[in-house]
């Protein structure tokens, strides 16, 4: 189940649509920190709401894909944590520590815009 | 209405269809919503431990009625190579430092009951329960 990448304007948008295999969730982290030198991405947003589960692998392999972004010159931020999936996630110690994160995809875009433009240079 | 499932647990879509399977028969009892999301997470922790440790095993998924009860029983087992020293594994280190990082007393918390039967070389069994609420 391939993850489809939009960008729009200086960032890529991720939206899956369905659960993902583990072997999914690595594509999707080096598809991002590839798509990001490509279209020379300042922003990256992964919407996992449709997620039922974050399990272990899922939140390392998503705190990975936004620190690589990162060392790439992306921001990342995950949105659309489910109230009970991140209740499970705090049950199993799972607090996405040093990842952005934002309530929906409205908000991502708003908290990205905010962290670019900060970095950005003037004139 | 007893039903149940055995999921032969191989790779890493098997860890998928165990939890899928497992929200299915929740469902089907009229588990909550959040329920639904525990029981889902801990399978999906228990099929990858085996993946990861054992390479095979199996997840059996049942309900079980106790008077007017319902509860979904998961065990999750394998002939791999067993866990040494259990209360380790089930020291809370929150999967970053102590504890073996197996993510068991995770599980633990999600679950109502949970037990755990480890040999050396023989194999691992961890049961665990949810009652409907």
């Amino acid at each position: 189940m391939e993850v489809p990448i939009l960008k729009q304007g200086l960032y890529l948008i991720a939206s899956i649509q369905a659960a993902l295999s583990d072997v999914d969730l690595v594509h999707l982290r080096d598809a991002l920190a590839e798509k990001v030198g490509k279209f020379r991405a300042r922003g990256v947003i992964v919407d996992v709401t449709v997620l039922d589960v974050m399990d272990s692998f899922a939140s390392r392999t998503l705190r990975d894909l936004a620190h690589m972004t990162r060392l790439r010159g992306a921001e990342t931020v995950i949105v659309g944590i489910q109230p009970e999936v991140a209740f499970a996630m705090v049950q199993l110690g799972l607090t996405l520590e040093g990842v952005d994160t934002a309530l929906d995809l409205e908000e991502g875009l708003a908290f990205l815009d905010k962290k670019t433009k900060r970095h950005t240079p003037r004139g | 209405m007893a039903s149940e499932a055995v999921i032969p647990i191989n790779s890493d879509v098997d860890v998928v269809a165990a939890r899928q399977k497992g929200r299915e028969l929740a469902v089907e009892l009229g588990f909550v919503s959040t329920d639904l999301t525990l029981l889902a997470t801990a399978i999906s922790e228990l099929a990858r431990n085996i993946i990861r440790y054992a390479k095979h095993g199996e997840i059996l998924i049942a309900s079980v009625q106790s008077g007017e009860r319902v509860a979904i029983t998961v065990v999750a087992r394998d002939k791999g190579p067993g866990i040494a020293n259990i209360s380790l594994a089930m020291q809370d280190g929150f999967s970053t430092s102590g504890g073996l990082g197996l993510g068991l007393p995770g599980v633990k918390r999600l679950m109502d009951e949970f037990h755990l039967v480890s040999d050396a070389n023989k194999g691992t069994t961890v049961t665990i329960k949810k009652w409907k609420r």
